[in-house]
């Protein structure tokens, strides 16, 4: 079992990879083989993260280095710089981690049954096995290339899976418009890259923070790398392919679209953090990152209001709430430097703005499985044409009644908590951004009480009389986060004693990220 | 296309197949290795699709079977790299049984094809995939151009 | 000056293939042009990241029977050969999708074949 842990990195990386070229092959066999191995898969790498987390709780940072002798020997004798690709798994890594497993199983038992009518469903499963590869590889990686490899396998297998279902006409203009802007995005980052091996002749994260100096040409590498994350996790003003890309794709994978845009937000916070940490002028970029948080979460919740269309709508949301999240680690980033700020309020602020990422990514993943239920038994997104679908799906009803008080942060559910953090520790950084974000947080609840009244409130409409409730491996789809969601909103203490504040610590405490890879070199 | 091009497609596609194989299986002494040689493969391939027309190579090569090429090339690499979690990254497994050769001495030598452990495997993993890859792009896409109907599993 | 000039001028190359790429991104209406585009930038990227390797009066990275014992960077020209794999897939995928939309909506105008706004 410790073998299993010690190996557990690379083996949650391995073996989506591996089922994901299974299944043609097995495909062609069965087809109920062919789900049971997806399923299986993705349940025993949950396990794998489940036990890996309680490993990096206990024992800290967890090295991996790929093909050596011993796997944590990541600096060999006579050398000073670390060789080989090397994984360092952290808090804040694992916890993202927990987000990727869970998100994935629950899109994958819906998708089930959703997609029984396409047919290809074995390239499906394919790409979707490699973009589980893709997010989880950005999320474990200590290098900065192998970022930039995991980024590019993420957004072209998202980019295919959105634009899957090609009978019908917007779905390719959706993945058209999401794989040519990640690969923009994928060639910055390539250029800043580039740039940082040039001057310190190393790719890995924590050897380039071990001798970054602040130089112009960092300078300009820092700004490409945040253009470019921001790019890729829909921040405002480089939003516009997100409506387009959610509202097309299958609901399932848009969960998963929302996740991989999280984990561009780690790859963002691992370099403000982590790389550039204490050589950066922080007022400055906290003040950025601010900003962009606070035109992400305005924008969007203005341009979600007037929507007609249920999962665009949705999608506008999801800019706003990353406009939080981007706020409260802001403003940590910007306290950075004064250690008594920090205290009293920075941390909480992070606190707020991680725990954020977790419920974000449960609460909207419920969302879009409940709006592809919908799209499902009607056929339509338009919510001009639905009406009166509470009285035969109840179970849809009640998913899409939790997801919305969350999403609108009403106690006692889990986006009160993280908000109500963000709120008392932005008051004390700045009081006009906290009333700014209660006001967005208001007109979220007014778009989402629209969008409930006008689908499942008033009378059956004639032609939806025949409608039945959605198929059981959708209801379990939607069921495993809406448990998750339940079980956050009953003790959210718990959640952020265990899981948030030391992936918070592990953003802030940079030392110990270069230590437990340059720990052993002999200066 | 006319039979000027047909006969010296004929003639020519021997050479760029063994040339694509020639690169793929010494990738670790000269340059070269299993994108490029695949590459070069491939270019064959769209040789053969543009001297006798989509619908005639489809006839001969169909998509399934190249499917069934990538994924087994997939497998094998990953296969070959499931061994790194439990060997040790520079031993050679190839060489040192006399079956293969000899360890090749330490220092400047000319390299031997046997000398690179489980690198020409893993060369030869990753050409059978690219292989296929770009053989199926070029295959599916001209086909879609030229007016058939696409066919779907 | 004209002596050390000469080892910025693929930086220059570069910079000028990174301004004409992003020009036709951002101003070409036609949707395969602007793919062609992407394959500028990503050219202008690998073209960076070989030169960056380059090291004065060096040989080329293959260690049996170096004239010389100073070689370029071999890990620049890893980099590239990973990022033109990528470039390569990515713009099938792009031309694929556009094959996709010329079918449903019949333009390769970006203007004409546009149905989601707002």
């Amino acid at each position: 079992m410790s073998n299993l842990i010690l190996h557990s990195p690379i083996l949650i990386i391995a073996i989506p990879l591996l089922v994901a070229f299974l299944i043609p092959l097995v495909g062609r066999a069965s087809e109920k083989a062919r789900d049971t191995l997806v399923i299986a898969a993705l349940v025993f790498v949950e396990f794998l993260v489940i036990l890996l987390a309680r490993d990096v709780f206990v024992n800290g940072i967890h090295v991996y280095t790929l093909g050596a002798v011993n796997a944590t020997l990541a600096v060999p004798e006579q050398f000073i710089v670390p060789v080989r690709i090397i994984l360092e798994v952290d808090s804040m890594s694992i916890f993202m981690g927990l987000i990727t497993a869970t998100i994935s199983l629950a899109a994958v038992i819906y998708s089930i049954a959703f997609m029984k009518k396409e047919t290809g469903r074995n390239n499906f499963y394919t790409l979707l096995m490699l973009l589980v590869v893709g997010m989880f590889g950005m999320e474990f990686t200590g290098d900065m290339f192998n970022l930039f490899v995991f980024l590019e396998v993420a957004s072209i297998a998202g980019a295919s899976l959105a634009a899957f279902r090609i009978r019908f006409t917007d779905s390719a203009e959706g993945g058209l418009k999401y794989v040519v802007l990640s690969t923009i995005a994928g060639l910055i980052v390539l250029f800043a890259i580039g740039l940082l091996y040039a001057q310190y002749n190393a790719l890995n994260m924590a050897a380039i923070a071990n001798v970054i100096q602040y130089t112009a040409l960092d300078k300009i590498a820092l700004i490409l790398l945040i253009g470019a994350f921001v790019l890729k996790l829909g921040g405002v003003p480089l939003h516009m392919w997100t409506p387009d890309t959610y509202a097309v794709a299958p609901a399932g994978i848009t969960a998963m679209l929302v996740a991989a845009s999280q984990a561009s937000m780690y790859a963002l916070f691992r370099t403000c953090f982590t790389i550039y940490g204490g050589a950066l002028n922080m007022m400055t970029v906290g003040w950025i990152i601010i900003i962009l948080g606070i035109l992400s979460m305005f924008i969007g919740v203005t341009m979600a209001l007037p929507q007609t269309d249920v999962k665009r709508l949705m999608a506008y949301h999801a800019i706003s709430q990353s406009g939080y999240m981007l706020l409260g680690v802001g403003v940590g980033l910007a306290v950075l430097g004064n250690p008594e700020a920090l205290n009293t309020y920075g941390i909480t602020a992070m606190i707020g703005g991680i725990f954020h990422i977790m419920n974000h990514a449960l609460y909207k993943g419920l969302l879009f499985l409940t709006a592809g239920a919908m799209f499902y038994v009607t056929g339509t997104r338009d919510l001009n044409k639905m009406g009166g679908l509470a009285h035969k799906m109840k179970f849809t009803t009640v998913f899409f009644i939790i997801g919305a008080l969350s999403i609108a942060g009403i106690p006692p559910f889990n986006g009160f908590a993280s908000k109500i953090l963000i709120y008392e520790s932005v008051y004390q950084f700045s009081p006009i951004l906290s009333i700014i974000a209660m006001v967005v947080s208001i007109l979220t609840l007014a778009s989402f009480a629209k969008a409930y009244n006008s689908a499942f409130m008033g009378p059956e409409l004639p032609q939806y009389k025949n409608v039945r409730e959605v198929p059981k491996a959708m209801i379990a789809g939607m069921a495993v986060l809406a448990t998750v969601i339940v079980f956050f909103s009953l003790c959210p203490g718990l959640i952020i004693d265990w899981l948030v504040e030391p992936a918070a610590n592990a953003l802030v405490n940079q030392g110990s990220y270069i230590n437990a890879i340059m720990g052993a070199v002999v200066p | 296309m006319s039979k000027i091009v047909r006969t010296v497609a004929n003639f020519l596609i021997l050479f760029i197949f063994t040339y694509g194989l020639y690169v793929i299986m010494h990738g670790h002494v000269t340059p070269g290795g299993g994108f490029q040689g695949g590459a070069v493969f491939a270019s064959g391939i769209a040789l053969l699709i543009v001297a006798f027309g989509a619908k005639s190579v489809h006839r001969k090569l169909k998509e399934h079977q190249l499917s069934v090429l990538e994924s087994s090339g997939a497998l094998l690499f990953i296969a070959l790299a499931f061994a790194g979690i439990t060997t040790v990254f520079f031993y050679n497994a190839l060489v040192g049984s006399s079956f293969f050769g000899n360890i090749p001495p330490v220092g400047a030598n000319p390299g031997d094809i046997w000398t690179g452990g489980l690198i020409p495997l893993m060369n030869v993993a990753v050409g059978m995939k690219v292989i296929a890859g770009l053989g199926s792009i070029l295959l599916v896409m001209s086909l879609i151009t030229s007016g058939a109907t696409e066919v779907e599993e | 000056m004209i002596e050390g000039m000469t080892t910025y001028v693929p930086y220059l190359a570069v910079a000028l293939l990174v301004g004409i790429a992003f020009y036709i991104i951002m101003v070409q209406k036609n949707l395969i042009k602007l793919v062609m585009g992407i394959s500028v930038l990503a050219s202008a990227a690998n073209l960076f990241l070989i030169t960056l390797g380059y090291r004065a009066e060096g040989v080329a990275p293959i260690y049996t029977n170096a004239p010389i014992d100073t070689f370029v960077l071999p890990v620049p020209q890893a980099l590239t050969l990973t990022s033109i794999v990528i470039a390569v897939a990515t713009l099938a995928l792009m031309l694929s999708m556009v094959i996709r939309v010329y079918r449903h909506t019949g333009s390769i105008d970006s203007e004409q074949s546009r149905i989601m706004k707002g």
